[in-house]
């Protein structure tokens, strides 16, 4: 499932004998989750595999969509959403480009690259984790100070990056908030692209990426204070934006979902019987994230937030403790209200309009949405 | 003739309209047979007009237009693009000196069946826009709506008995779940190929005879007539030219038929007694838009341009492709380079062969241009899509084409309208009562709207009732080109302007234009075209931040909403859209109002007033109902006028309002004629009236209330909340004494009273009246410091400059009197000589009979009323 706001593993330097035991672990890794699975797709893979791919392009695909082999195995469908965007992302890593998975949060961006990379090298875990203060030794190569003031540069004083090893190893690196990186540092990416080398100055050496090399990197097109892709850069890239859920009835599934996993994470008493609330959440999301009506009929002005998937989720879950701790146990238009509007209004000017006009042109005139109605009224105002 | 042997019968080309590879298959085929005589799948009475595509003005796409001689509006297309087989098949043929002729039924049946089950006349002239029209005839079903063999409409599928499409069938059969692509696969990608000419017919043949035999006509009933038609028309032609020499284009679909061999006796018998119906038939220009159109006259093919390239492109279609993508991305300003071309066309390639496809069709070429080309964006791809995949190809036709059927229409209705077209200019007087009137109205709007400038509207002498209209006609030569012209939206001038209406609509560049566009509309009566122009029209306002426009276009919706009710339209839609509108508006003012500078204050002081008596109107307006349809004379005008009246009245209800010197005032003519008409019959109406002034009540009053708010616009809002008599005096007196007091900076304060007692809105009136505001005003003006004041006296002077002569002196006079006489003053100095200050109540009640029976029975509590309607009767 492309479930949203996935915790983004930070763990670049896993250990392969971490494993041993991998029901302890709060978060396996995609590979060895599913490791039965991926066996399986080996072993009835007859296609021709690109070099040091673990699966024929189209096993992968079959891997992230699902389905069931000649021999009874039942893959689970990894992500829910259009064929065409695995079968670009897949094509894009047999060629020798690099992917630049693209979209808002909680869109199943990073556990779609981690699939992608624990189904074609085997590996998810060449990860540069992007952030404002990313330096440029995460994505080349670090110095261990101590051997390199003891015995001079070599390359055991060398500490290499994630995607220096993805080089010489040929496997799939991964960078993950790539455009949270600093400008500077993004650019370093080039020449591994490009030339699919990287210098090392200080050595007069080189390592040259091998066959099976290519890079995944995830990027979010919504927030602010990003760092826009240079062009150069982002010539190297082939861009699949993932979509939102294309249907309501898809989000309200996923949200849904999710919303239980985190109440049972979180110990919140169960409340019986939200979906209705939740479909309405996930309605209002949809709506004013699309700027039109779900009868398609009325357009309307979109807020500046992104409305994702994850959003909805939280007021989902903020709703139900309300409901839980302070109210009767049964989740209400006026546990979400609150929630909703802090989603909607991020900008208090351009923003509250948009939310009145909602409320006033669309929400008030629905049958059956007067409690809605008359709760946002009361937290509005 | 080498395939003299090979065949025994006619060369039978099945092929699939409008598909690139069948039409190249085509051309393969004539060319490997030469034959003698080249028949196609058409209307017969085209033939004369084949010769015509060989002119060097004619450029593909273009359509054969057939349509009833008396009724332009029955109608039929067979459009007809560059790289459709029949176009080739005729294009081989002209250029070989090859005889072309069309085969299939012809129209004068086909049109003649139409009226049979399409209805009366009058809905035929819709069609256009909607699919509906051509479901009803399904012999041009396939000319007109692209491949034969498939309707293209995969989700009528399951009902096999009803619609059968042998191409999905088949495309399952072939393990494909899209028959279109299926189609592409195994058909149009086909390269020229170097192998057998005839090759790809005979498999498409067989195949075509294996479905047919399971599904006969797969509900087209009327295709055995067709078919047989076409039988006896080869069989003519190989007596003509032998047996092998003439080769037949027509959809796949039929070919199983075609190769039967039937009785000629049995073929005749199911021709006989087809009713008939006298048809006219012309070449007319197509657009590749309207090609891609899946309803209506469309061909249903989504990409023509697509098809129009592999048709085109000599080699290597994906290479070339990309390259045009990409010198289109470039043009609009995006950096793509050659470097993007390679990339996207090996992704292409890597996915056809992903997906296991011979080459990259639209599918995948579209997937590669928007993860290399358009940074995974759908917007610049939507740009593709429109500029190439559909494509902005215009065709023509050459002048000596026979004239379009909106002419013969036009023609017609000057005729019934008695409207003959003079180049003399001259001026017409219409009275829309009449029904003739209201018809040559009617079609001067339409043509107008059309482009098509006979007549022009003049301002009406003496009269100012809303049922006469004034038009000066003048017929240029000209005008009969731009009626050419306008053939290209529809064959009468009922279906060309709506769909000229809607189209303009569509395109449209901001909210006030959709406005107009609207009323003309309603002018026109285009109740065709009235919801997409509303639509369109919602969904501008919806996205207009701009709260000034939507305040723009407000009055001009209402006013076209009165328009309708006196002409008897139905304008449930348009009040939806007008309500919805001041919704927006409603929610959108109150931040629109803070932080203005002075002439933006004074700008969005009229908004508010604009707003104000819209608001008035569109309760009015709505409440009530729909007049019947042009029959009811002269209840229908007693109404109209009624309501006309009753509309126009709280637009200037200010003045009366004012003069009254009383909160409740505007009430009292409108509600005094308009209400006991209409209360009986619109009982929840009222609510939703009140609930829209109530809101916009609230709306005034947040706005009087807000400091941010500009006080010109403030004053403003508390006045027409005093003179809508929901704020009463004393509350008014209250914010004017905040407003006025120290405490207030003066320029915000002098500009509350000039929003409040100023310009265009009844002068000073209210303060000649009122005598506590004017005390008020008196207190604060003479407790303004001396400093201060120069500052404040320009603003002053400006509201009080505008006033009437004769007010400004009664107010000086009041001032200069002091307070304590005023009130014997206010009558005498009011400017209502021979009136005594209080009412003389014998004569006064003397009136009353007269009255009551002017108003009917009143409810107890309009005392009140009674003596303002005196005091108004007055003046």
């Amino acid at each position: 499932m492309p479930v949203s706001a996935e915790p983004t593993s930070v763990d670049p330097r896993h250990e392969q004998s971490a494993h041993a035991n991998a029901t302890e672990e709060l978060r396996p890794h995609a590979e060895d989750a599913f490791a039965a699975e991926l066996a399986a797709l080996a072993a009835q893979d007859d296609r021709p595999r690109p070099a040091r791919w673990k699966l024929s392009p189209w096993a992968v695909a079959t891997y992230l969509q699902g389905g069931t082999l000649p021999d009874g195995t039942v893959i689970t469908p990894k992500y829910v959403g259009p064929r065409r965007i695995v079968e670009v992302a897949v094509t894009t890593l047999a060629t020798d480009r690099a992917l630049l998975l693209l979209g808002v949060p909680g869109t199943a961006k990073t556990w779609v690259s981690e699939h992608l990379a624990a189904a074609v090298s085997g590996n998810s875990t060449l990860l540069v984790q992007g952030t404002a203060g990313t330096p440029e030794e995460a994505i080349r190569y670090g110095w261990n100070y101590a051997r390199l003031l003891a015995h001079g540069p070599s390359r055991e004083a060398l500490v290499p990056s994630p995607v220096m090893r993805a080089m010489a190893e040929g496997m799939t690196a991964r960078v993950e908030e790539l455009t949270r990186i600093p400008a500077d540092v993004q650019d370093t990416l080039i020449t591994i692209l490009s030339e699919k080398n990287l210098p090392i100055p200080e050595l007069g050496q080189e390592v040259q990426a091998v066959r099976g090399f290519n890079l995944i990197a995830t990027a979010n097109d919504r927030d602010r204070g990003v760092n826009e892709l240079s062009s150069a850069l982002r010539r190297r890239f082939n861009t699949v934006v993932l979509p939102l859920p294309e249907s309501a009835d898809a989000e309200v599934d996923i949200v849904s979902r999710r919303v239980d996993q985190i109440g049972r994470s979180l110990d919140l008493p169960a409340v019986p019987d939200g979906v209705d609330e939740i479909r309405r959440v996930v309605t209002v999301f949809r709506e004013l994230r699309d700027g039109v009506t779900s009868d398609g009929r009325t357009k309307l002005k979109s807020p500046s937030g992104t409305l994702s998937t994850a959003e909805a989720i939280s007021v989902v879950t903020s709703g139900l403790a309300l409901a839980a701790h302070f109210g009767d146990g049964v989740l209400r238009a006026s546990d979400v209200a609150a929630g909703i509007l802090g989603a909607v209004v991020r900008d208090p000017a351009a923003d509250r309009v948009v939310w009145q006009e909602y409320l006033e042109a669309v929400v008030r005139e629905r049958d059956g949405w007067k409690d809605f109605y008359r709760a946002c009224r009361e937290v509005s105002a | 003739m080498t395939e003299g042997e090979r065949r025994t019968g006619p060369l039978l080309l099945g092929v699939r309209h409008h598909g690139p590879g069948s039409a190249r298959a085509v051309r393969a085929a004539l060319a490997a047979a030469r034959p003698a005589v080249v028949l196609i799948e058409g209307p017969p009475e085209a033939d004369a007009l084949v010769p015509l595509a060989a002119d060097e003005d004619m450029r593909p796409p273009v359509a054969l237009l057939a349509h009833a001689v008396d009724e332009p509006g029955r109608s039929a297309f067979w459009p007809l693009a560059e790289f459709s087989p029949e176009w080739v098949a005729i294009r081989w043929a002209l250029e070989h000196g090859v005889p072309a002729r069309f085969i299939d039924l012809p129209a004068t049946h086909t049109l003649a069946w139409e009226s049979d089950s399409g209805g009366e006349s009058e809905g035929q002239g819709d069609d256009e826009g909607e699919g509906e029209g051509n479901d009803g005839c399904p012999p041009e079903s396939d000319a007109v709506r692209g491949p034969a063999p498939a309707d293209t409409d995969p989700d009528t599928v399951p009902d096999a008995d009803l619609r059968v499409d042998p191409l999905a069938v088949l495309a399952r059969t072939g393990g494909y779940d899209d028959p279109e692509r299926w189609w592409e696969d195994v058909v149009e990608h086909r390269g020229a190929g170097e192998g057998d000419a005839f090759a790809p017919f005979e498999v498409l043949d067989e195949a075509m005879g294996a479905l047919r035999e399971v599904y006969g006509t797969g509900g087209h009933e009327r295709d055995p007539v067709r078919e047989a038609y076409m039988r006896l028309q080869v069989r003519a032609a190989q007596r003509e030219f032998g047996d092998a020499a003439v080769a037949v284009v027509c959809g796949a679909w039929h070919v199983p038929a075609l190769r039967q061999k039937t009785a000629v006796a049995a073929d005749r018998a199911l021709l006989k007694g087809l009713p008939k119906v006298k048809v006219d038939v012309t070449w007319v220009p197509w657009t590749h838009r309207r090609l891609a159109r899946a309803s209506g006259y469309g061909a249903g093919i989504d990409s023509p341009g697509w098809y129009g390239h592999l048709f085109g492109a000599r080699d290597r279609p994906v290479e070339r492709w990309m390259t045009k993508v990409a010198g289109l991305l470039r043009d609009e300003d995006r950096m793509v380079s050659s470097a993007h071309v390679i990339e996207a066309v090996r992704l292409a390639d890597t996915l056809a062969a992903m997906r296991g496809r011979p080459l990259p069709g639209l599918t995948e070429t579209t997937d590669a241009v928007r993860a290399v080309m358009c940074e995974g964006s759908d917007v610049p791809l939507a740009l593709v899509h429109d500029r190439l995949v559909v494509g902005d190809v215009l065709g023509e036709v050459p002048e000596s084409a026979p004239a379009v059927p909106l002419q013969r229409d036009l023609t017609r209705l000057q005729r019934r309208l008695r409207l003959k077209p003079e180049a003399l200019e001259r001026e017409l007087e219409l009275d829309l009562r009449k029904e003739t009137d209201a018809g040559r109205s009617r079609l001067l709007h339409r043509l107008r709207l059309l482009g098509i400038g006979w007549g022009e509207p003049a301002a009406s002498r003496g009269s100012t009732g809303t049922f006469r209209e004034t038009w000066r006609l003048r017929w240029e030569p000209e005008l009969a080109v731009r009626v050419a012209e306008a053939g290209v939206w529809g064959t009468t001038v009922l279906s060309a302007a709506t769909a000229r209406a809607e189209a303009d609509a569509v395109g449209a560049g901001s909210l006030a234009d959709v406005t107009a566009l609207a009323e003309r509309c309603l002018l026109a009566e285009l109740a065709d075209a009235l919801p997409v122009v509303m639509r369109v029209l919602a969904d501008r306002a919806a996205l207009d931040a701009d709260v000034g426009h939507l305040a723009q276009a407000l009055p001009a919706l209402v006013r076209s909403l009165r328009y309708g009710d006196v002409r008897g339209t139905d304008t449930g839609a348009l009040a939806e859209v007008a309500a919805g509108l001041a919704e927006r508006v409603f929610v959108g003012l109150p931040p629109a109002c803070a932080a203005l500078d002075r002439e933006a204050a004074e700008e969005m002081r009229r908004h508010v007033d604009a707003v104000h008596g819209a608001v008035g109107l569109l309760g009015e307006a709505v409440a009530p109902n729909p007049a019947p349809a042009g029959t009811a004379g002269a209840g229908e005008t007693a109404d109209g006028v009624s309501v006309g009246a009753a509309a126009e009245n709280p637009a200037r209800a200010s003045e009366p309002g004012a003069a009254l010197g009383s909160g409740t005032a505007p009430t009292s003519p409108s509600s005094a004629s308009g209400a006991p008409a209409s209360a009986a019959e619109d009982v929840p109406e009222p609510g939703h009236h009140s609930e829209l002034r109530r809101r916009w009540h609230s709306v005034l009053r947040v706005l009087s209330a807000r400091d941010s708010v500009a006080g010109v616009v403030r004053g403003r809002a508390v006045r027409l909340l005093l003179d809508d008599g929901e704020l009463a005096q004393d509350e008014a007196a209250v914010l004017m004494g905040l407003v006025l007091s120290p405490g207030t900076a003066p320029g915000d304060a002098a500009a509350w009273i000039e929003g409040f007692v100023g310009g265009g809105s009844g002068g000073g009136m209210l303060l000649v009246h009122d005598e506590r505001l004017l005390g008020l005003v008196d207190a604060w003006l003479t407790g303004v410091p001396a400093e201060a004041f120069t500052d404040v006296l320009p603003l002053l002077r400006r509201t009080f400059s505008v006033y009437e002569p004769g007010v400004r002196r009664t107010l000086g006079e009041l001032v200069r009197r002091g307070p304590e006489q005023r009130g014997s003053a206010v009558a005498g100095a009011a400017g209502l000589p021979g009136f005594a200050p209080d009412l003389d109540a014998r004569r006064a009640d003397a009136v009353l009979p007269v009255l009551r029976l002017l108003l009917g029975p009143l409810g107890a509590g309009d005392g009140g009323v009674d003596d303002n309607n005196l005091v108004g009767v007055g003046t």
